[in-house]
């Protein structure tokens, strides 16, 4: 796929996307498109270090719990107006990402022992915000009623929609760029194979921080929509494992390393969901457990994801006629023997 | 161009590089030869920063660059090929090249041209879409020479490139090597297949457990005495001279 012909279809269906609060009447369908758009968002970010960069994260909990929290805090404790809060919390999301990167990436940690670190650290994080006051500790944050758009709380939920689909553009476009830029093809060479890279002459260090802050960064930024969405945050829902698993689990069942992967598992994660609240209903844990069964499906049978299976169809078709090509000059020659005999 | 002095490197207790001093001359092809276990690559590795030194030094034109990064040192214009290919396997050949040609081109348009050259001149070029991980051992011998020459190098290091590969692809592979010294890049090759050393070298370095223990014109080179038992083992340079009598 060109990088013309990618960048019209991500405009194209984003501008599908956006008829949806005009076509869309009721909240909870709506709520199901900006719940779709924010796990694509989450996801998204992810696959910007996981998919592209290849450094798996367990704990990108910790980049969106500090987006949330610091546009909570700001708000609740010092009466910072939360657009500028959205700022400052992707600022700081993307600063912790890179104290991460660092600490990491500087002593070369890689695969499993990355992992865990960035594991370990949003659990340090979930530890601090449950006993510390100025978050609220366990109790957690209320974000005072205050509707209006200066103040990030719409009437409607069209105008979350608004800013999540613009969020979520952001996040994409940025990708696009990745995908078609030297710093994406550095990226997705060290992902590759980080001897061979260096020894081309890129600086892996500098690469994979530059994917974990830009990661860091609208994974904050989802939190910050979160927060301003539901107007309440506890540690647990901040810096918990639901989020990291959710951000990891939709570009892996859409197709890490692709552009359009993370929304194609957004729908899929979505489908889960919501399929097993219908047939299953409110069982506690019933969801996480199906999402572990998929992940382990998805790593096993279909490690390309969604994407893959979109990407594949063609392929298989040039194999096929690679294929066809020889067999029917073995049956030409075979009639022209017969022919002479 | 490259100034290789007294390096020592040791694994555990095995001593890989003793006092190794090298010296490659600005716009030739010289090559590092030796038995299986010699030292070669870890040679390599030290000069281009993958290993540090225990001791000794290295200087590329003119400038000490002993125990910088490898990306500090491929950026000055040194570039390594490893034995054991390592493409990025789900890039296309395409792409493997340009992450070669991205070390001075930023647009990533010119880079991709840029690779589609490169293809052209080590014989890629109807192989540019396809995956790496596709290609035949031969052609991803030529996707480490390609990517390496992509840097736009002063000096490449080539590991065992024609290593894996039958007589005819050795054939192939020759000119292109040549090609690429009319280019104005230098090459120091490490290499097995004492064809292309006789045929293609100017001068040659023999490294047995660590040490150099000749150097000079490939063809007085290999009729060394201490080369030959590096290779054969101990008395058969005197069993060979023995024989050569008896048949003269």
């Amino acid at each position: 796929m060109t990088a013309m012909r990618s960048l019209l279809i991500l405009l194209a269906i984003f501008l599908l996307i956006g008829v949806a609060p005009f076509a869309i009447g009721s909240d909870f369908w709506l709520n199901v498109v900006i719940m779709t758009l924010y796990a694509a968002l989450l996801g998204q970010a992810w696959n910007i270090l996981g998919g592209y960069g290849g450094q798996f994260s367990f704990g990108h909990a910790a980049f969106f719990g500090t987006g949330a929290y610091a546009v909570a805090v700001l708000q609740v404790q010092l009466g910072v107006n939360p657009w500028v809060g959205m700022a400052l919390g992707g600022a700081l999301a993307a600063a912790v990402a890179a104290f991460i990167g660092f600490c990491t990436f500087r002593y070369g940690l890689r695969g499993s022992y990355f992992a865990l670190v960035t594991l370990a650290f949003a659990e340090v994080l979930r530890i601090l915000s449950n006993s510390v006051d100025f978050t609220g500790a366990g109790v957690g944050l209320l974000i005072p009623l205050a509707r209006g758009m200066e103040n990030f709380q719409f009437a409607t939920r069209a105008g979350y929609f608004w800013v999540v689909w613009a969020l979520t553009l952001a996040a994409f476009l940025t990708v696009w760029w990745i995908g078609n830029s030297r710093f994406g093809a550095q990226l997705t060479a060290v992902r590759d194979n980080e001897d061979a890279a260096r020894a081309l002459g890129v600086d892996a260090f500098r690469v994979k921080m530059g994917a974990i802050v830009l990661s860091g960064f609208f994974s904050g930024l989802a939190g910050v929509f979160y927060a301003q969405y539901f107007l309440y945050l506890d540690p647990a829902i901040a810096y918990g494992p639901e989020i990291s698993v959710t951000s990891l689990l939709v570009p892996i069942i859409g197709g890490m390393g692709t552009l359009f992967g993370p929304l194609l598992g957004a729908v899929g994660v979505h489908a889960i969901s919501e399929g097993t609240r219908t047939f299953v209903g409110e069982a506690p844990g019933i969801s996480l457990a199906l999402y572990g069964a998929v992940l382990v499906a998805m790593v096993l049978f279909m490690p390309r994801g969604l994407a893959g299976l979109l990407a594949r169809a063609p392929r298989k078709a040039h194999a096929d006629e690679a294929a066809a090509a020889p067999a029917t000059r073995a049956e030409a020659g075979r009639a022209e023997a017969s022919g002479h005999a | 161009m490259l100034e290789v002095r007294a390096l020592c490197k040791s694994f555990g207790g095995v001593r890989a590089a003793r006092d190794v001093s090298l010296t490659v001359p600005e716009g030739g092809i010289v090559s590092l030869i030796g038995p299986n276990g010699a030292g070669k690559t870890t040679v390599f590795s030290l000069v281009t920063g993958f290993h540090k030194p225990d001791s000794g030094s290295v200087a590329f034109r003119g400038e000490d660059i002993t125990g910088f990064a490898p990306e500090a040192i491929a950026r000055r214009g040194l570039v390594r090929t490893f034995q054991i290919v390592q493409p990025f396997a789900g890039q296309s050949v395409r792409e493997n090249i340009a992450v070669g040609a991205h070390l001075h081109i930023a647009s990533r348009r010119e880079a991709l041209a840029r690779a589609g050259e490169v293809a052209r001149m080590v014989g890629l070029a109807d192989r540019l879409d396809m995956p790496a991980g596709a290609l035949t051992v031969a052609g991803r011998k030529r996707l480490e020479v390609a990517r390496a020459l992509a840097t736009g190098p002063k000096l490449v290091l080539f590991d065992e490139v024609l290593a894996g590969l039958n007589p005819s692809e050795i054939r192939d592979v020759i000119p292109i090597i040549r090609a690429i010294r009319e280019t104005g890049v230098t090459i120091l090759l490490i290499e097995h297949v004492m064809q292309a050393v006789m045929s293609l070298s100017e001068y040659t370095w023999v490294l047995n457990q660590g040490e150099l223990i000749a150097e000079g014109k490939p063809r007085d080179v290999v009729a060394d005495r201490q080369v030959i038992e590096a290779y054969l083992g101990k008395g058969m340079a005197e069993r060979i001279a023995r024989r050569e009598a008896a048949d003269a």
